[in-house]
């Protein structure tokens, strides 16, 4: 059995948490099983498709090829945690007013690489947006739609300001 | 701003019905609330993963199964109380395999069970004992005499023919005849979600979960498997992650797989496939070779051809035989061929079997229709475009099928429209006498997509929808169709409260279950809009008729085809399709003819859809199919060797990012269809199909040389461009 002090802690969504199962256990499944965080999506289970992208201390990595012992003490955000964020919401928005959402199944993963995008850069160039959003694929929309949503809620951003 | 969390959010429907409203499902989707398959969880629920071939031609002599834990169940053909095939067209694939395997990635038995990890460990742990047979690899093998039969007497699923005029005649008069063979390879649907099910057996009853598009074909592939009435099944899409085609016909075999579980485990189980799983054990775009024969006269006029189709199937027919009579049907391309003679041959190999995959078998035949015009242009050395425009179709013709063309074809004005946006005309010419190693081209595509299903389809099926008027001024849309991303959910609702003059969210659609909505068919053939809204608005046309003499009200109706369609499926004669929808496209690309790097720049697409049901979807629609498009073409890669694929992982096989993709402009042109609600043709296909062509098209106008393969790799290249030194 494992003691108290083999937890895992760290801070999910704004809420301190510890999970205290084996340490090797991937992110993605204990966001998704242990936390009920569905928002975290499984495409591909290789690191390659970005669907599973969470904010690790603010930058977006694939929770399905970490180790959930390497997020100690660490801050993650999914999608769940982001829903009252205002940067957040006009990036909802922008993707729902540029269509640039169709099966949904990459969009969570998408939007937390966006969100992360403008967290660290308020005016990125088309090409720096590209570069943010290419470890996510996404198979239905073509990616110009999105690559527009993102430009729409900079320009938000920047109006709001 | 508000932030808007209802899952519908109000909307009025424009008057225009183009003009764009916003999908209904994007907030839950971008805010993690939609959930799929994976994401629900039954109390008890155990979990199963497949063992699977090996081999790609084996008996099985024995299996050793370790000693199983407690709570531990294998799944196997012992365990199918019905019939151990998956109806599809036919009886066909087993859903487990019984004493041999055809294809590697055949599924054999499930190991279920609590947990994954355990289940790993207890898969790893058995041994399959096989006796190796010789295996039929390509489809050359499988049509060489002496090749091991696998199906039938000569390996085809199927081997049809049809005709129009007299070839023979046109031929024996020909001044010229100039032949080419075509290539095309496998792609992968890479929908972001991997294919899933749940299976729950409650009350004699077996209820199925999953990510599908075609809620009736999988309850009539369980009626078999588990040889229940069909009252004792009901089927349950739940929000499905991507389709394609992918999640046509192949979820009948895991839904029977965890019905089957379920009822020998008394628990839900859930069957999530992995990524690699899913690519080598799910059907693929049939890899095709094609040949044209093709005659001209003194004017270097078309006058005849002869075209060779043959689709490798892989190990089982699944729907092989509709897949290739569309790409039959799209023999001649948008022109008129006068004389015209069409072979078309499913293959059977001993590698995964092949399948639905959006274009239908159409892309196939496109791409090599489309190069064969180019190469012909080249041939005779007149302009490809001028030479395309002196042969397309026009109203009152008659098809490949001698189908007569009822509607206006506006491919000329679409031509006019896209040369102004592309200048594809100047820039032809001036590409073709580039020197350097850094060039441009140039490259056009024309195309068309059949709308709903090929031939008597949609009379065979006979959709039926069905809509309700509760008290509270709320209607609710009851078909069988399904949301995979292309937009149903919307695009439905918008046709019934557009008619009905209600706003949005007063129509309730929500995602198909069986035991409430009628079978309006399944959600393929881009014939969710045309054929189903169809449906729809008469039905609410009807309720607005009487809406203020009833609160409560039920409104049904079936399709019929119009009255003009002949079509005899035997000859393959007549009106393939009640319409049409037709686009073009035209690709700039940049070559390195050191590196012998495509690079595409710009897409152009001019696309005739009747009238858009939404503007905004549909680009959606034409960017998505044009970049799938664009990813066959030169970047999606993926080759059987021995019957096993070489690029089995997402890793292995590339995929267009958003460092790959070009400026896409792409513009409609309305031509409204009588049938169509509100003028609406098909549209969810079509932007597939014209890409790669055009692509192709460009790279010979950059360096000057045939194209008859795609995808086109830099190897391939740097291959023909040496040999042509
Ligand atoms: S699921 Fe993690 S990158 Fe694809
Ligand atoms: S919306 Fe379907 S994968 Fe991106």
């Amino acid at each position: 059995m494992k003691s108290q002090n083999d937890k895992i802690t760290f801070i999910l969504n704004g809420e301190k948490v510890s999970y205290a199962g084996n340490p090797m256990d991937r992110l993605v499944d204990v966001l998704r099983e242990n936390f009920e965080f569905t928002g975290v999506k499984e495409g591909c289970g290789e690191g390659e498709c970005g669907a599973c992208s969470v904010l690790l201390d603010g930058k977006n990595v694939p929770s399905c090829i970490i180790p959930v012992a390497t997020v100690q003490n660490k801050e993650i955000y999914t999608v769940e945690g982001l829903r009252e964020v205002k940067m957040f919401q006009i990036l909802v928005n922008s993707f729902a007013d540029a269509g640039a959402v169709q099966c949904g199944f990459c969009t969570p993963g998408m939007m937390i690489s966006a969100y992360a995008l403008l967290q660290s850069n308020n005016n990125p160039t088309d090409d720096e947006i590209r570069e943010a959003i290419s470890g996510n694929f996404c198979r239905c929309t073509g990616m110009n739609m999105i690559i527009e949503a993102i430009k729409l809620a900079v320009n938000r951003l920047g109006e709001t300001e | 701003m508000i932030f808007r969390t209802m899952s519908v959010q109000r909307q009025n429907i424009p008057d225009k019905i183009s003009d764009a409203i916003n999908r209904v499902d994007a907030f839950d989707k971008c805010t993690g609330k939609t959930k799929y398959i994976n994401d629900f969880k039954f109390d008890g629920m155990l979990y199963a993963k497949t063992l699977r071939s090996t081999r790609p031609r084996a008996k099985i002599k024995s299996i050793h199964i370790p000693e199983l834990p407690d709570g531990y169940y294998i799944v196997d053909k012992n365990d199918v109380p019905g019939r151990n095939r998956v109806k599809i067209l036919i009886y066909d694939q087993p859903f487990f395999a019984e004493d041999v395997v055809n294809y590697i990635g055949e599924p054999i038995l499930l190991v279920v069970g609590p947990h994954r990890e355990k289940i790993l460990h207890i898969l790893s742990q058995i041994e399959v004992n096989y006796e190796d047979l010789e295996p039929v690899l390509t489809m050359d093998d499988a049509l060489s005499a002496d090749s091991p039969r696998i199906f039938g007497r000569d390996n085809c699923f199927v081997d049809y023919k049809y005709y129009k005029g007299n070839p023979e005649k046109a031929f024996a008069n020909a001044q010229k005849i100039i032949q080419r063979t075509y290539r095309t390879g496998y792609q992968e649907h890479i929908y972001i979600e991997p294919q899933g099910v749940i299976g729950l057996f409650e009350d004699g009853k077996i209820k199925v979960y999953g990510s599908i598009q075609c809620p009736y074909y999988v309850k009539r592939a369980l009626a078999e498997g588990l040889d229940f009435d069909e009252d004792k099944i009901r089927v349950i899409q739940v929000a499905t992650g991507g389709a394609f085609g992918g999640k046509e016909e192949y979820p009948s075999i895991i839904a029977g797989q965890v019905a089957f579980a379920s009822i020998k485990t008394k628990r839900p189980v859930k069957l999530i496939l992995d990524r690699k799983e899913d690519i080598i054990a799910t059907t693929k775009r049939h890899p095709s070779i094609t040949h044209y024969r093709t005659a001209l006269d003194e004017n270097n006029n078309i006058i005849a051809m002869d075209v060779d189709i043959k689709f490798n199937a892989g190990a089982y027919a699944g729907l092989s035989d509709v897949v290739l009579q569309r790409g039959m049907f799209s023999a001649a391309g948008v022109y008129n061929v006068p004389n015209i003679i069409v072979r078309g041959r499913a293959v059977c190999t001993n590698n995964v079997p092949a399948g639905a995959f959006r274009g239908f078998g159409a892309p196939q035949v496109f791409f090599a229709v489309e190069s064969h015009f180019d190469e012909i242009a080249e041939e005779i050395g007149e302009n490809p475009l001028d030479f395309r425009m002196r042969h397309i179709i026009k109203k009152g013709e008659r098809t490949s099928t001698g189908g007569i063309l009822r509607q206006e074809v506006k491919l000329p004005q679409m031509v006019e429209r896209v040369n102004e946006l592309s200048h594809i005309r100047n820039k032809w010419k001036r590409y073709s006498e580039q020197k350097g190693s850094i060039r441009r081209g140039i490259g056009i595509s024309m195309f068309y997509h059949g709308c709903g299903f090929t031939g008597k389809g949609e009379e065979i099926i006979q959709g039926k929808a069905t809509l309700r008027k509760y008290p509270d001024g709320k209607v609710e849309i009851l078909v069988s169709n399904v949301e995979m991303g292309q937009g149903a959910l919307t695009a439905l609702r918008k046709i019934v409260a557009r008619t009905l003059q209600i706003p949005i969210q007063d129509v309730i659609y929500e995602n198909p279950d069986t035991d409430r909505v009628p079978d309006s068919g399944p959600t393929v053939a881009s014939r969710t809009v045309m054929i189903v809204g169809g449906l729809l608005k008469k039905c609410a046309e009807e309720m607005k008729s009487r809406w203020n003499q009833q609160d409560k009200m039920e409104i049904s109706r079936v399709y019929k085809h119009p009255d003009y369609i002949q079509w005899d499926q035997e000859a393959m004669c007549g009106d393939a399709y009640p319409t049409y929808s037709w686009g073009i496209n035209v690709v700039e690309i940049k070559v390195d003819t050191i590196t012998y790097e495509i690079t595409p720049e710009k897409v152009w697409a001019i696309f005739d859809v009747g009238i858009p049901i939404d503007e905004k979807m549909l680009r959606g629609q034409f960017d998505g199919g044009i970049v799938q498009g664009l990813g066959y073409a030169y970047m999606e890669i993926m080759q059987s060797s021995n019957g096993k694929l070489i690029q089995d992982s997402i890793t292995d096989y590339i995929i267009p990012t958003a460092n790959d993709v070009p400026e896409i402009v792409s513009e409609t042109i309305d031509n409204p269809y009588e049938y169509g609600p509100f003028g609406a043709k098909c549209a969810g296909e079509l932007p597939f199909v014209g890409a790669a062509p055009a692509l192709a098209s460009a790279v010979r106008n950059a360096l000057h040389t045939e194209i008859s393969q795609i995808p086109i790799t830099p190897e391939m290249l740097m291959k023909i461009c040496e040999k042509n030194k």
